[in-house]
């Protein structure tokens, strides 16, 4: 697939290039995302787009990069209305400010998170956290794994070599 | 009663509009989405939809894992058509790996990926009957929904998250039960989805439920990012099987089954005459996985050893595959580094697996195109000025999954 970068002032420039170009037609949004690159100094964030020309049946990936202390891209939904969840979702996990975007806040994620999830400096949740009430899914709280409930209260795993007078 | 114990919210007076939740936990939704509705009497004047019920973070998760343990989380994206989530997600592996799998292998993919668009279809087709009143055809053809569980069952083992198929194959060759209920599937279902058109196409109420309803343009539907069913629906005839074969689908013969004005009907059409033409794949396939022979006809996966588990036995006996058994199962294989991007026809539409590798064992990042997700924001369009029983018709004619959705 064809793959090339473009400045992040140019990309709305571009896109309308390959949309009204009469030869190039790209003008099916397949897919848009984000991608963290943390080692990748004032441009760490880059924007990729999917294009498909549907008649002539050709790809192309389009990257455009952008630093994480301000990270303003130009808005594709003047051009493509499937680009506005596209951004959402792409604003929700990576925090890019979407210029222009009609309706620019959370979709997936609750809207008082503070954090863009996806970034890479942003670690998977520790499985052994407790603070957390986790009661429904099995951890924390009082029914958590590792700890019984006998009728005669509730015994925890750590407990349970002590416990032995309590259960029988 | 005197008039000051009447307390009427603010600006109450002046609202004519009502407003209306439906979902997130609506029987007529089919899975945990909202839609806040403003209605006008029963005509709808705008819709504001809230999704991210069960949003489990996969793209995250998938950048903590190795390939093979990234294939359950697809699974849980389009549940109806689980097969051909884990089939894509195999074939995205096996094109940033540069694995070439035999033609037998890519055969028995198709067979399973129609069946799992079969049943996938059959579910919207008739959860359609359902949302306009009539229940039997949903119950009837559930039998043969289950006869295609059976067949994964045979396969894999699982039914619903199937985490069906290995990167380079399948984990174990067809049994002969599993060839045996597909042959009998083979037959005894066109005479059933036969009989469901009959219920359904002509009926009165349900045409009159679904003719003009939600219908969107080609060109509104393209920039929409329509794919799938419902784009075929509003006359594109645009379909990753024919677009970009993968699977070998370039040596099936059959036709992209187009509608024209776009609405629930056509999209109910589209998707009955799309079952006729995968049972007819089906029957290709079929045919051409009967005519190896010898030792090809054994032939189950590709020769992989890096990401393809071992046979048990052979670990126990031969170092080699003792080495390959705990490298994979402890995710200690660097993979390639690279960026692919590599879509299916799924069963709503072209499901798509963008997975970029740094050469690490786990992948970079992986993005999932999920066309539900893409397609759901044209509901407002779709539905502004229409009653509200159109809105459950276009909700349930979209086919819609919330697992996929979400992500």
């Amino acid at each position: 697939m064809l793959n090339f970068d473009a400045p992040k002032e140019l990309n709305l420039k571009v896109l309308n290039f390959l949309y009204d170009d009469p030869e190039l037609k790209f003008r099916f949004l397949t897919d848009l995302c984000a991608v963290h690159y943390p080692d990748n100094k004032g441009a760490e964030l880059a924007v990729v787009y999917h294009l498909h020309n549907l008649e002539d049946n050709v790809r192309l990936r389009l990257k455009v990069f952008t630093d994480s202390v301000k990270p303003d891209v130009y808005t594709a939904t003047g051009l493509f209305s499937s680009a506005n969840w596209m951004e959402r979702e792409t604003y929700d996990f990576y925090g890019i400010n979407f210029i222009g975007h009609p309706n620019l806040k959370r979709i997936l994620n609750v809207d008082e998170m503070d954090y863009f999830p996806m970034r890479k400096e942003f670690p998977l949740e520790d499985q052994t956290r407790s603070d957390k009430d986790d009661e429904m899914f099995g951890r924390g709280g009082k029914t958590g794994f590792g700890i019984e409930k006998t009728e005669h209260g509730t015994v925890v795993e750590s407990e349970k070599n002590g416990a032995d007078e309590i259960i029988n | 009663m005197s008039e000051q114990h009447i307390k009427l919210p603010e600006g109450s007076i002046e609202k004519t509009t009502t407003t209306l939740n439906l979902g997130p936990t609506h029987p007529a939704t089919h899975g945990v989405m909202q839609n806040i509705l403003e209605l006008d009497g029963e005509r709808i004047v705008s819709t504001d939809q809230t999704i991210g019920y069960i949003h489990r973070a996969f793209e995250k998760i998938a950048e903590h894992r190795p390939l093979y343990q990234i294939t359950p989380l697809t699974d849980r994206l389009n549940y109806c058509s689980s097969p051909i989530n884990n089939m894509g997600w195999h074939l995205t592996c096996e094109k940033l790996l540069g694995v070439k799998t035999p033609k037998r292998v890519d055969y028995l993919r198709i067979i399973i990926m129609e069946l799992a668009r079969i049943s996938d279809h059959l579910i919207c087709s008739s959860i359609m009957g359902v949302d306009s009143g009539a229940y039997t055809g949903f119950l009837y053809v559930m039998q043969y929904r289950e006869l295609i569980y059976e067949i994964y069952e045979e396969v894999c083992g699982s039914r619903l998250t199937t985490n069906i198929g290995r990167i380079g194959g399948f984990e174990r060759n067809f049994n002969d039960i599993a060839f045996q209920k597909l042959e009998k599937f083979l037959k005894e279902y066109p005479p059933v989805l036969k009989e469901f058109e009959n219920l359904f196409t002509r009926n009165r109420i349900f045409m009159e439920r679904n003719i003009g309803v939600g219908a969107i343009s080609a060109e509104r539907a393209l920039n929409y990012g329509f794919t799938g069913p419902n784009l075929r629906a509003a006359g594109v005839d645009y379909d990753v099987r024919i677009h970009s074969p993968y699977s070998s689908y370039e040596d099936m013969q059959f036709n992209i089954p187009v509608g024209n004005t776009g609405d629930c009907y056509d999209r109910f059409l589209v998707r009955n005459q799309e079952m006729w033409e995968s049972l007819s794949i089906i029957n290709q396939a079929y045919r051409k996985v009967q005519e190896f022979k010898g030792a090809e006809a054994e032939v189950f996966h590709a020769d992989v050893p890096e990401y393809y588990l071992p046979e048990k036995e052979d670990v126990y006996t031969k170092m080699e595959a003792l080495i390959w058994h705990f490298k994979i199962i402890m995710g200690e294989i660097d993979m390639p580094a690279g960026e692919v991007y590599q879509s299916v026809e799924g069963g709503n539409g072209e499901l798509g697996f963008y997975l970029i590798s740094d050469g690490g064992r786990t992948p970079f990042r992986l993005h999932f195109r999920r066309p539900c997700f893409i397609y759901y924001q044209a509901f407002e369009e779709l539905t502004k000025g229409a009653m509200l029983s159109d809105a459950i018709m276009v909700m349930s004619a979209l086919n819609l999954i919330a697992g996929e959705m979400d992500g």
